[in-house]
């Protein structure tokens, strides 16, 4: 009887002015949550106990959606550098120095690039349509009312089993896209093997392998956060979930590009380059 | 023993959109309240709102004496684990069979051996009755036996605080009369306090001790369950009778017009229909919330319409209380029925 039944029942305006969705929205609120949300994660990533299980589960569930396609673009992508970059170094009369630039080329730019669009596509789909359907089912409100964190029992394993699996891709890509080069070079283009083998170490040096790897290390933290963070904010049903899908892929692709260019320009003024 | 919840001047919108205003009102502690309401009016928010899944604009939840908007994060995990939630669709996790899914609570916040917990488990499971569907997934079965599976879930670790957000829509009336026994039995059990999001009208007029009705952004009305069956507030009235006649419209509310349509027709609201008795624990004895019939309407001078508290035996219970309660012990506390 805490109510009197005789309240006024008109509609009242609302005393509320809540900031507006929109513009202001887009720039300010939602950049502001996911940041809020990737701290809260870096912060649940030190809680005990860790998610072995979910983080081995989520792992090799990234290696299996993302291997196949990943090798599928790494060969067309070492073969058509190896055309165009081959083409112009013939033509400066450096023939034998294809290899070195392939391995340049690939190493540096193409495999961590590749490695993003295949995390960002391939994994960042995976991950956000799996915690929006999560999210939609209302499983999500049920695991935190059951008093588990998600961020600490789903997002954690999910950005670290991306991250592991980012390295490891990279590797792929370097592997494969060299080994599409070599033989689009040597037995298409005409190329000599012992050339395109000595040349390997001719400008490429050990820290372009490691910064490659830094990058994938970061592509896949940020595919894994941006596609965790679009999913555990999916509503309005099963469309809302396909769009969550879609942002994600499309957000996540425009971050690692403007990663990859941010570390680029990092590793070329902190590591001195080789010179021929 | 219950929880008391105190919600205070509670507010919450999305956007522009307001959701429902000052919402104040009390849950006492180890009683059964329902809340009612037109289909989007925010019941589910708020329930969301009172376990700190969604944060209120203004105002306070109070458990005990912990406010759960305002709970630093590692304070709301612990509280919420005095709630148990049955969600709408029952709210499982996808990836596990039902056995695992009932199971997860225990397996995360107790250290029972494997066998304490299939025991507990399969006992719910009998209670909500779903023996033989352990191995079964969440997509594999009905939305009733799913939403049966979330109630058993959120039963296993004995909360303090039940919150059911719609647990008889999309069940059979057989199924909705067995859960609403189980509901009373398990409150007569655990003097957990509840709160049930509902449309079911028989459900709301049986079950409850108290109930609150949500219309037009705003709490109605909140009291015991005899205060809004005898009132004659037109909203509160026409919920409750499920009419056509009164303030809501289709869409939310009817306009004037409307409103002065209805009363040239010669639509009237028509006498109030009898109050039903509540419904009682199954196995006779008296939940420590139990109120005597009519004590809330002797309380206030108001008269029951005629045939009140007549049972489907046709028992009057007004007449059978003091015998009923002469014949048993009470669970704790409230004897006589009155409240402490």
């Amino acid at each position: 009887m805490t109510q009197a039944p005789e309240r006024e029942s008109e509609t009242k305006p609302s005393r509320l002015a809540p900031v507006a969705d929109g513009a202001v929205n887009v720039i300010f609120r939602e950049p502001g949550r996911f940041f809020a949300m990737s701290l809260d994660t870096a912060r649940a990533a030190f809680k005990w106990p860790f998610q072995w299980q979910e983080f081995l589960q989520q792992a090799w569930f990234i290696v299996s959606v993302t291997v196949a396609p990943t090798i599928m673009v790494a060969i067309p992508f070492g073969a058509i550098l190896s055309l165009q970059v081959g083409n112009l170094i013939r033509q400066l009369g450096a023939q034998s120095q294809t290899g070195s630039t392939a391995v340049l080329a690939i190493v540096r730019e193409a495999s961590p690039i590749v490695t993003a669009l295949l995390i960002a596509a391939a994994a960042g789909s995976a991950i956000c349509a799996d915690l929006g359907a999560r999210k939609i089912r209302e499983e999500i409100d049920a695991m935190e009312v059951l008093g588990i964190n998600p961020l600490h029992r789903l997002v954690v394993p999910r950005v670290l089993a991306c991250a592991f699996v980012g390295l490891f891709l990279n590797g792929i890509v370097s592997v494969v896209g060299i080994a599409g080069g070599y033989i689009f070079n040597v037995m298409l283009q005409g190329g000599t093997p012992g050339a395109y083998m000595s040349s390997f170490s001719g400008l490429a040096q050990l820290p372009d392998l490691y910064q490659a790897e830094v990058k994938a290390l970061v592509f896949g933290v940020t595919a894994a956060l941006v596609a965790s963070y679009k999913g555990l904010t999916a509503s309005g049903g099963p469309k809302g979930v396909g769009d969550a899908v879609n942002q994600t892929v499309v957000i996540a692709a425009m971050a690692l590009f403007v990663e990859n260019f941010v570390l680029s320009a990092l590793y070329f003024q902190l590591v001195p380059q080789k010179g021929m | 023993m219950g929880v008391e919840i105190r919600v205070d001047g509670l507010t919450k919108s999305f956007g522009r959109q307001v959701i429902w205003e000052d919402v104040t009102l009390t849950l006492p502690a180890g009683e059964i309240s329902v809340m009612l309401g037109p289909s989007g009016t925010g019941k589910s928010v708020f329930l969301k709102t009172l376990v700190g899944l969604l944060k209120p604009d203004r105002g306070h939840c109070w458990i005990g004496d912990r406010d759960m908007p305002h709970l630093r994060e590692h304070d709301l995990y612990e509280t919420r684990k005095l709630f148990g939630v049955l969600f709408q669709d029952g709210a499982l996790f996808g990836s596990m069979n039902l056995f695992d899914n009932i199971a997860f609570p225990l397996r995360e916040h107790t250290n029972k051996s494997e066998s304490a917990v299939k025991k507990i488990v399969m006992e719910k499971m009998e209670m909500v009755g779903l023996v033989g569907a352990e191995r079964k997934l969440p997509g594999e079965i009905s939305g009733g036996m799913r939403k049966r599976a979330g109630l058993a879930r959120a039963l296993v670790l004995e909360p303090e605080i039940i919150l059911c957000d719609e647990p008889d829509s999309g069940l059979d009336p057989v199924r909705t009369a067995y859960l609403n026994q189980l509901i009373v039995d398990l409150n007569a059990e655990t003097n957990a306090t509840f709160l049930i999001v509902t449309h079911d009208i028989n459900t709301a007029r049986t079950v409850p001790d108290n109930i609150g009705l949500l219309f037009r952004r705003e709490l109605v009305m909140f009291g015991p369950r005899e205060m809004l069956l005898s009132s004659e507030e037109p909203v509160v009235r026409q919920f409750l009778n499920a009419r056509k006649v009164g303030p809501i419209g289709m869409s939310e509310e009817k306009d004037v017009s409307e409103l002065e349509a209805e009363a040239r027709m010669g639509h009237d609201p028509g006498v109030l229909p009898p109050i039903p008795p509540q419904l009682m624990p199954a196995d006779g004895r008296l939940r420590a919330a139990q109120r005597a019939p009519g004590e809330w309407l002797r309380a206030h001078g108001v008269t029951p319409p005629a045939g009140s508290f007549v049972d489907e035996q046709g028992r009057d219970w007004l007449e059978e209380w003091p015998r009923y309660v002469a014949e048993r012990t009470p669970v704790a506390g409230g004897a006589g029925g009155g409240r402490p």
